[in-house]
């Protein structure tokens, strides 16, 4: 049964995505660690987790595709999952650092000892073991999606209400991140980080691995990803996009189909945030901003919504350009992203992906007039039909 | 009086008001096991509100809903009812536009519908025999991997008509099948619901009379929310109230 998920999965796109990363988690660490500096296909120490924090943001992505581009579940609270996921990473790392922090307490982060804490808040507990706390960076995310999705599905909350609760859920979730009294660090949030493992997160060959982590856990997204839309459910999932009552007078619960994507979702979007917090070395409350989500809206929609390969490149086109960006001209930055969307929604629907299959499918026809098969004249259809008319939020 | 365990569906005294205005009133319809039952009336006659009643879709305010002789409907919500074994024909066709026609039959037939049961399926020789057979009933064969879009509006219609057959229902909910058909397609329509009769429960909602008459079945003409007339068509298009009410003078 699972076998045949797997080789569903696997269909060529797939097959050449995971290889193409499965390659760069290589490529990268070779050239950033035993290729000569001066040598051109050197790269640089900071570049590693900057690449490395641009894959977490795919996977995040990717996650916020399987809901949105594939279930039509338009999540504007994603960020939130994916830092659940780096709180929980970084409660982890911050056990690690044990009594070489500032006030040297074994037992207590420094943030603690600051503020007069006398013991472990009992959610501390458990986070000192590696194991304990890489299930939690699943469980907690996983959790919160399921909580949240099984009431506000089943109360058949859709569209433009469901995506203010969203937003809403990760503004609540960043005041009570603000606060002191939580004992997650309040304001500065969990930094300092010294061992992941064992291994000095600062080193080079740690960040290095770090780098190919991400590379091959988004390569895992893809393949979890692509295995269920492939999938019957996958098609339902489909269905309920584009019409949800339909779906269910055919006797399906689109309930239960949405909050299975919201949860498997959430908990990519927790990977992706836990491997994003030792490359950056610090998580605080302003990942949970309301901002956050929505500019993962935009990487889905710049990249191709409703494929799998699209989010991926969106997040890194958007977030390289960001570097570049907010190096350059710092104070146009959100002006750009803001007109980015605006474009895309405008003339690319289907994002850069889209437009790369109707360029393929116009040279396709032109060289033969006969029937494309494969996916490409589904997305020009799709294509020129919304061309010009901004498609509905969800 | 039939006693309501014999039939297929029973509706006794069914009401629903929306803000007030009454669509259906104390409306009282029954379908026997394997009989076919054409619906006629006008604009508002409450028509698409008894679906929705039947289907779960709406609840009704007051009155008895069985399916099967048994199942008390008004309890239900639409997944269920739909797996007992009510299947749904819309007016407008409505078929899953961006899948192909195979997968629309495949999203249709009856099988488990839990999220894992979907997860972990794969077609069967049989799954596939049995799509095929009814690509060759709707006369689609030759385009089951175009997208459901590209369709004609009576393509679609026939489409819809052959997810339904892949539900396997007990009971067909049929509304206004031949809309947009020319007049060959309205005739192999009728013949096909016809077919569908001999062994399911058919209820087919429709405003095109030489159809119904087709159809060749009992008929029952609704107006404001209850019944008109029923009968054989000619009865029922004899009857002095639904000369004044539906078909005009």
């Amino acid at each position: 049964m699972i076998t045949q998920l797997l080789f569903r999965a696997l269909d060529r796109k797939a097959i050449w995505l995971v290889a193409a990363l499965v390659f760069i988690a290589i490529a990268v660490p070779v050239a950033n660690l035993w290729i000569p500096e001066g040598n051109p296909l050197y790269l640089p120490n900071y570049a590693v987790p900057l690449f490395g924090k641009y894959l977490n943001y795919a996977l995040l992505a990717l996650a916020l595709d399987l809901v949105w581009g594939y279930c039509g579940i338009l999540s504007l609270g994603h960020a939130a999952f994916f830092s659940l996921g780096g709180y929980a990473m970084g409660m982890y790392l911050m056990r690690q650092i044990g009594a070489r922090g500032v006030y040297a307490n074994p037992v207590l982060p420094d943030f603690m000892v600051f503020l007069n804490y006398k013991d472990l808040p009992w959610f501390w507990n458990g986070f000192d073991l590696w194991w304990f706390a890489f299930i939690m960076v699943l469980f907690v995310p996983g959790l919160l999606a399921f909580g949240f999705g099984w009431f506000a599905f089943r109360s058949r909350v859709t569209g433009v209400y469901l995506s203010i609760i969203t937003q809403a859920m990760t503004y609540a979730l960043l005041l009570a991140f603000f606060r002191n009294d939580l004992g997650l660090g309040g304001n500065n949030g969990l930094t300092d980080f010294k061992d992941i493992l064992g291994f000095n997160v600062q080193a080079p060959a740690t960040r290095a691995t770090l780098f190919a982590l991400s590379a091959l856990f988004l390569a895992l997204g893809v393949i979890i990803c692509s295995a269920i839309v492939n999938s019957k459910l996958g098609k339902v999932m489909v269905a309920v996009r584009d019409g949800e009552s339909r779906t269910r007078f055919l006797g399906w619960r689109p309930e239960n189909v949405k909050l299975f994507a919201f949860v498997v979702s959430a908990m990519l979007a927790g990977v992706a945030g836990a491997l994003y917090v030792p490359q950056v070395g610090i998580i605080n409350p302003g990942e949970f901003d309301p901002g956050n989500s929505i500019e993962a809206v935009i990487w889905v929609a710049v990249g191709g919504r409703g494929t799998i390969i699209g989010p991926i490149v969106g997040a890194v086109l958007v977030n390289a350009g960001k570097s570049v960006f907010t190096g350059a001209f710092p104070d146009f930055w959100l002006y750009c992203l803001g007109g980015l969307f605006i474009f895309v929604t405008l003339f690319m629907p289907k994002g850069i992906v889209g437009l790369f299959a109707r360029v393929r499918a116009r040279k396709g026809k032109e060289a033969s007039s006969a029937a494309e098969s494969g996916e490409d004249p589904t997305t020009l259809n799709n294509s020129t039909k919304s061309l010009g008319k901004p498609e509905p939020a969800e | 009086m039939t006693e309501r365990t014999e039939t297929m569906l029973y509706l006794d005294g069914v009401s629903v008001s929306f803000d007030g205005f009454k669509a259906l009133k104390n409306l009282s319809i029954i379908v026997q096991p394997n009989e076919m039952l054409a619906i006629i009336g006008p604009n508002g006659a409450g028509k698409t509100t008894m679906m929705d009643c039947i289907t779960g879709k709406t609840r009704p305010d007051e009155g008895e809903l069985y399916f099967d002789g048994r199942t008390d409907l008004t309890k239900l919500d639409e997944a269920t009812i739909a797996n007992l074994g009510i299947g749904r024909k819309f007016q407008k066709p409505t078929v899953f536009e961006s899948h192909t026609i195979w997968d629309n039959l495949v999203l249709a037939l009856k099988k488990p519908r839990g999220v894992f049961n979907a997860l972990f399926y794969s077609q069967t020789a049989e799954d596939q025999a049995r799509i095929e057979e009814i690509l060759d009933t709707v006369r689609l064969s030759k385009r089951k991997d175009e997208l459901a879009a590209d369709l004609s509006h009576g393509q679609k219609q026939w489409l819809e008509v052959g997810m339904l057959l892949a539900q396997d229902p007990k009971l067909l909910l049929v509304d206004e099948p031949v809309a947009g058909m020319t007049d060959a397609e309205t005739v192999e329509t009728a013949k096909l619901l016809k077919d569908i009769a001999k062994t399911r429960s058919v209820v087919v909602v429709e405003h095109d009379m030489s159809f119904v008459r087709e159809l060749g079945s009992r008929v029952t003409c609704l107006a404001e929310g209850s019944v008109l007339a029923e009968g054989t068509l000619d009865q029922v298009s004899a009857n002095p109230m639904v000369i004044e009410r539906y078909l005009g003078r």
